[in-house]
């Protein structure tokens, strides 16, 4: 039913001037992208920590839970390169594992707040209306309260609840989405407010399209780049989040390590002072992956949402 | 006489100012301000008057871009505003606009050939094997070429551009264009291209048009009937003979006075309208030309004159005539 690529895909054959390359814009930002050093960085980074943190622990020795009281607080060694923790276990193996998690949570919490943000921005700016004032006061009411507070309450409520810990990873990824999605809600409704008053968007009304070839052939294309950075920059900031609430004993709880946790873990004068190696790497991983993502989101920000650019 | 194709009877459009906390109304902005005319099968009707004398609003109305406040638009006898959704959309292919930027009206993410075809798809006016051809087709008859198809719209000039948009509203096969301004953006060799492609198409489609402009010249050139108007208001209309020769209302003939001609030595009487057209928003009583008109009297404060028949077909608003 539509002319899409298959069809203009044979096209290619009636090409008089063979030689022209079909350029797509998509391949145009790519490019835009590459000569960015920084972004190339960022993302270099990021593809480093989760290929480490996913195969790493493969090649691993230990597990992230095995103790060994013999070697307690064991400063960095040949056979630890991190040294071990205050239960013996292997601080390298499970900044690693920890690494795994935080990802995890980062990049489900990411998807799941895209996904209700962009659907309900999308209803809210498409329909207009009463719809957009249900949805939009609900985002308001959200951002009305601090979105730490909020999470620190909920967290709270699941240790008194005794939520197994199992479960919590999940909780937490639901929690983080939760607080994250009006703000980008309101940023796809703006950006479909300001694509429908546009000429083009004017002529489809006009050529008398489908509501269905509206939406997804011409504002969602048009959606797609700002979703694209919105959702990069958002991985960050969901991992930031997890790291702070682990911090705090309310997202994650041991023995499942995740950087935030593990940071908690050394959080006594003596471990400070004494025992660098204890929260050392996985606060550098935190702050590695969480920049990383950051300029490469800028990077992309910059190619394919350059009104954005502050 | 050809029958009419279309008909705007009375057609106002106010856009509400508002202001205050409370979004309040405190007046209307009168763009259009009961207005009518005709067109009629295989005429092309050109619309004139200066900036924010509505003439772009005319154009949005007839194809609801915007709502019209009050009047009647008939296109072939039906009220397009009495249509459901469904059937205004059926009737939509007849009816096509042509907008004045060719660099925003194509989106910038769907190729050429799609931006033409998928409206064809839409209305079923051919089918999926059909379709590239008959864009093919239209593409030739703008004077574009086949390898064009496959492009997208950053690849192409503002001329090209202007000749995908009108290749887009023509494939559809419409009864009546509507362009408004559809060569004010463009340079002038481009204009004369796209000027020469309205006429062609004309000839060989036996289109009708409603061609919105404030250049005389260009609406000289291609129209075989005129309308000026005037803050909202049509103030003459008439044959192109009748306007450019024997124009009668005031304002007719300033606009006119201010045409460049390539004749230095011709020295011609120059009618200079002082200040600028007055706010839409408060427009001046009796007749809205008073404030600038230099023939004005104390009749033409108080009373609004109405359009009157002084010749065949040709139609003045003004107490003086």
């Amino acid at each position: 039913m539509t002319i899409a690529s298959s069809e203009t895909a044979q096209g290619i054959k009636v090409n008089k001037n063979q030689s022209h390359v079909r350029s797509s814009l998509w391949r145009q930002s790519f490019r835009r992208l590459v000569r960015n050093k920084l972004a190339v960085t960022g993302f270099a980074v990021v593809v480093i920590m989760f290929l480490a943190c996913f195969i790493g622990p493969f090649f691993s020795p230990y597990t992230d839970n095995k103790i060994n009281m013999a070697l307690m607080n064991h400063a960095p060694y040949a056979k630890h390169w991190l040294g071990t923790d205050t239960l013996g276990r292997d601080v390298l193996t499970r900044v690693l594992q920890a690494g795994r998690i935080s990802l995890t949570v980062g990049l489900a919490s990411m998807v799941l707040s895209v996904f209700i943000g962009t659907l309900l921005g999308i209803i809210a700016g498409y329909y207009r209306g009463v719809v957009d004032q249900l949805i939009m006061r609900l985002a308001d009411l959200l951002l009305t309260i601090p979105s730490l507070p909020l999470l620190f309450i909920i967290g709270a409520l699941l240790s008194e609840w005794k939520v197994p810990p199992d479960y919590r990873m999940y909780i937490v990824m639901l929690m983080l989405s939760i607080v994250s999605w009006p703000g980008l809600a309101r940023m796809i409704r703006g950006q479909m407010l300001s694509l429908r008053e546009r000429e083009f968007m004017q002529a489809t009304i006009v050529l008398g399209l489908s509501d269905r070839r509206k939406l997804f052939r011409h504002l969602l294309p048009n959606l797609v780049p700002l979703i694209i950075v919105i959702a990069t920059l958002n991985i960050g900031g969901a991992i930031l989040s997890e790291s702070v609430l682990s911090f705090f004993g309310l997202g994650v709880m041991p023995p499942t390590p995740t950087w935030g946790n593990m940071i908690d873990a050394a959080n006594n004068m003596i471990d400070f002072q004494e025992r660098p190696w204890l929260w050392l790497p996985p606060g550098f991983s935190i702050f590695a992956t969480v920049i990383a993502i950051n300029i490469f989101g800028d990077g992309l920000r910059d190619v394919l949402d350059p009104k954005q650019k502050r | 006489m050809p029958e009419a194709l279309l008909e705007v009877r009375n057609l106002k459009k106010y856009f509400p100012i508002q202001s205050g906390l409370l979004n309040r109304t405190v007046g209307h902005v009168k763009a259009v301000d009961d207005l009518s005319f005709t067109i009629r099968k295989g005429e092309t009707f050109g619309l004139v008057g200066e900036s924010g004398s509505g003439k772009s609003t005319v154009g949005r109305s007839i194809v609801r871009l915007t709502e019209k406040t009050s009047g009647d638009v008939l296109f072939k006898g039906t009220d397009i505003y009495s249509l459901p959704k469904d059937e205004l959309r059926q009737l939509r292919p007849a009816l096509q606009l042509i907008f004045q930027d060719p660099y925003s009206s194509l989106n910038p993410r769907v190729r050429v050939g799609d931006a033409i075809g998928e409206a064809l798809i839409d209305h079923q006016l051919a089918d999926t094997s059909e379709i590239r051809s008959k864009v093919l087709e239209v593409l030739e008859l703008c004077g574009l070429s086949d390898y064009h198809i496959d492009r997208l719209p950053h690849e192409f000039s503002g001329g090209q551009r202007q000749r995908i948009g009108i290749a887009r509203a023509l494939a559809l096969n419409p009864e009546l264009i509507i362009a408004d301004e559809p060569v004010s953006a463009l340079d002038v060799s481009i204009q004369a291209q796209i000027i020469n492609l309205f006429r062609k198409l004309q000839e060989t489609n036996g289109l009708s048009y409603l061609f919105i402009s404030h250049d005389l010249s260009v609406v000289e050139h291609l129209c075989t009937r005129i309308g000026v108007m005037y803050l909202g208001s049509m103030v003459e209309t008439g044959s192109r003979e009748d306007l450019f020769l024997r124009p009668q209302h005031p304002y007719t003939k300033a606009l006119l006075s201010a045409v460049p001609i390539p004749i230095p030595k011709l020295k011609r009487e120059r009618i200079v309208l002082s200040g600028d057209i007055p706010s839409p928003a408060n427009p001046p009583s009796g007749c809205k030309f008073h404030t600038r008109c230099p023939y004005a009297t104390e009749r033409c404060k108080e009373e609004v004159p109405a359009l009157r028949t002084i010749g065949t077909d040709h139609l003045v608003a003004c107490h003086l005539v």
